[in-house]
């Protein structure tokens, strides 16, 4: 397989709470990003998966680990080139998209704010031909550019938020619960969309969500997340036919379908990594088959896959 | 006042209301009915502002001020303390009469985000017993004793402990098992839930479902679920209402619903949500946005978004056509004079894959 756009190697992020607590929010780490791929990350809330996404994109400072991207390591101090390499191609899409757009700035100054900073263009026509180009490519009209995020729907938005991402023609996009705030209706819209973007730009996309189903419907590969540790990863595939992990098991029993002769009398399986004695610090990444791996010991590796 | 049958509970009649804001008018609810049955459970589902919350806010009085009920009646039966039944509507009477009788006592409602429903400067032991020590003449005692009780029934472990927690102190899930634990708290019979697991995780969700149809079961509570999420209303509810700007577009039992749905707009909800089988190229989607009841939609409201649209959709809105004796839709596509037209073939496939699922996994 070709150099993997990005390699996230032993990545720890922890947060010193008080002299006597620290928050250990992600516990050694590794995955592999190819180009033009999507990476979808899953877990429950609190299991690291937004710190992951942060970490690489640097608003943290990672605690340990590798981060490589493009060849070069990420993940300690940055000169100069290294950060704008890092700033222009690397970019994030938020959860909400009004709390992360400028309430008090144009949709035009908001999507044209990296061209500004990095100099990427020659004059103003330019800068707004640019942006207009932009916003029809997301299915909003040029005439948008002059109004303020208020005056826009909550789908609508996202899609300004998605242009903001795509004006520096990134290699990466991290999209943090980028759906979870829409409605149904809208998050196949936006979803549609960023597959069309991925056909068009040939970007990856490092998808974090909670919902499994778009996430098995958007991945290539699938990592599952919990407290902080890697447990499984895989082809969307591989995890969904096959989980090997009784958190995954869990995880997967629990997404509710749209089937209720199925769904009435399923029951979801119950899981609690003390009560079964798992310790995810001592395990080790096991290969299952292919590049199905799992975080186990010899032995919770040979009860799982009994 | 006359109920459609002896098992209604509940029954919401025309009911139209709007609100003053400083736009102007928005007509939210334009003409809503919803029926339920003793033990059953009905779902309402639809987008965000299609105005499933208003509807059941305004059977428990908790519309906001600016709210006005142009007409509409919302039937409530129960059963008097001294034994007798009695049909009432919920919005003729008083406000005081209505928190001292209705609310809490005998509708109660699971509202969304337990960290704002829940006071945070109370003890949650104090929380569950308030409504006792309000409702019933019992002592400080009985009521904690019921409140303990309570916190055992939802599933919380140490219950004794946790009476004394703050709500702080308490995870999520544990914290909408509180919710729950309160709105039992009178024996109710009619147990609103107004979107009690979106805040949740999918595991967490799983088992407060699972809590709310044991207590179901048990208790022998009617249950209003609102929610958008399709999965989960495959999971919990008898019948559903797709409810779509201000009006129930479809309504049927959960099987017709789902394996035979006529509304559009029912096909496109369907065909937006993947399934974990889904591996088509594109998601169906409905295009553009609902629309803003700031300005009275012509015709049928869901017209614009509709690529079955007929020339008689600009025009005139479509009335209920029955389907079955459970199952209504309002689309002129059922109207006799109709061309005939299919659902889409990409939901008629999953449909039938979900119909074999089910029987394979038995």
């Amino acid at each position: 397989m070709s150099q993997p756009l990005l390699r996230v190697r032993d990545l720890t992020q922890h947060f010193r709470v008080s002299r006597t607590f620290t928050a250990k929010a992600v516990n050694g780490v590794s995955f592999d990003i190819y180009p033009g791929e999507t990476f979808g990350l899953v877990g429950e809330s609190g299991s690291g998966k937004t710190t992951i996404g942060r970490s690489i994109i640097r608003l943290y400072d990672p605690t340990s680990g590798s981060v490589v991207f493009q060849g070069r390591e990420i993940s300690g101090k940055l000169d100069r080139d290294t950060e704008g390499m890092l700033r222009r191609d690397m970019q994030m899409i938020f959860q909400d998209p009004m709390s992360s757009l400028n309430p008090r700035k144009k949709v035009a100054s908001i999507i044209g704010e990296g061209l500004d900073i990095h100099r990427r263009y020659r004059s103003k026509a330019e800068r707004d031909t640019a942006v207009g180009a932009l916003l029809e490519k997301v299915g909003l009209s040029k005439s948008h550019a002059s109004l303020y995020p208020h005056q826009f729907s909550g789908g609508q938005r996202q899609r300004v938020g998605i242009a903001r991402a795509l004006i520096m023609d990134p290699k990466l996009i991290i999209a943090d619960e980028c759906i979870s705030a829409l409605d149904v209706s809208i998050q196949a819209q936006v979803v549609n969309l960023m597959k069309d973007i991925q056909e068009e730009t040939g970007c990856a996309y490092l998808f974090i969500a909670h919902d499994l189903s778009m996430v098995k419907y958007i991945s290539d590969r699938i990592g599952v997340l919990h407290m902080g540790y890697l447990v499984e990863t895989g082809t969307a595939d591989e995890i969904f036919a096959n989980p090997v992990h009784p958190y995954t098991k869990s995880l997967l029993s629990a997404v509710p379908l749209p089937n209720p002769k199925f769904e009435k009398r399923r029951r979801p399986v119950a899981y609690d990594c003390k009560a079964e004695g798992v310790d995810y610090a001592v395990g080790h990444e096991r290969t299952v088959a292919g590049t199905h791996k799992v975080l186990a010991t010899d032995d919770e590796l040979a009860r799982w896959t009994a | 006042m006359d109920m459609r049958s002896d098992r209604t509970v509940l029954q919401i009649i025309d009911l139209d209301i709007s609100f003053k804001t400083s736009a102007g008018v928005v007509h939210a609810i334009r003409g809503v009915n919803v029926e339920l049955r003793k033990g059953e459970t009905v779902a309402i589902v639809g987008e965000s502002g299609s105005g499933k919350s208003v509807s059941m806010k305004a059977a428990v009085g908790l519309l906001a001020g600016n709210a006005t009920i142009n007409s509409g009646q919302i039937l409530y039966r129960y059963v008097d303390d001294d034994g007798s039944e009695e049909i009432v509507d919920l919005l003729q009477m008083p406000k005081r009469q209505m928190r001292s009788t209705i609310n809490g006592r005998r509708i109660a409602m699971v509202f969304q985000n337990p960290m704002t429903s829940l006071d945070p400067t109370m003890t949650i032991g104090k929380q569950v017993m308030e409504g006792i020590l309000l409702h019933r003449k019992v002592d400080k005692q009985a009521a904690a004793r019921r409140a303990l009780e309570l916190l055992e029934l939802v599933g919380i472990t140490h219950a004794e402990a946790r009476m004394r927690s703050y709500p702080h102190q308490l995870s999520g899930g544990m914290r909408q098992r509180v919710v729950i634990a309160i709105a039992l708290a009178c024996d109710p019979d009619v147990l609103i839930c107004d979107e009690p697991t979106t805040a949740l995780d999918v595991t967490i969700q799983a088992r407060i479902l699972e809590l709310i149809r044991e207590v179901q079961d048990r208790l022998g509570l009617s249950v209003i679920f609102i929610t958008h999420d399709l999965g989960v209303v495959a999971k919990v509810a008898d019948h559903i209402n797709v409810m779509y700007a201000g009006k129930i577009v479809e309504v049927g039992t959960v099987d017709e619903i789902f394996y035979d749905p006529r509304h559009p707009y029912t096909w496109g909800l369907l065909a937006a949500m993947p399934d974990l089988d889904t591996s088509d190229a594109r998601l169906v989607s409905i295009p553009g946005s609902p629309p803003n009841l700031l300005h009275e939609p012509k015709g049928d409201a869901f017209a614009a978004r509709n690529p079955y649209a007929l020339a008689i959709d600009e025009k005139a809105e479509p009335p209920m056509f029955q389907v079955s004796e459970t199952h209504y839709a309002a689309t002129w596509l059922l109207h006799p004079d109709a061309p005939k037209v299919e659902m889409p073939a990409e939901l008629k496939v999953r449909i039938a894959h979900a119909f074999e699922d089910a029987k394979e996994r038995r």
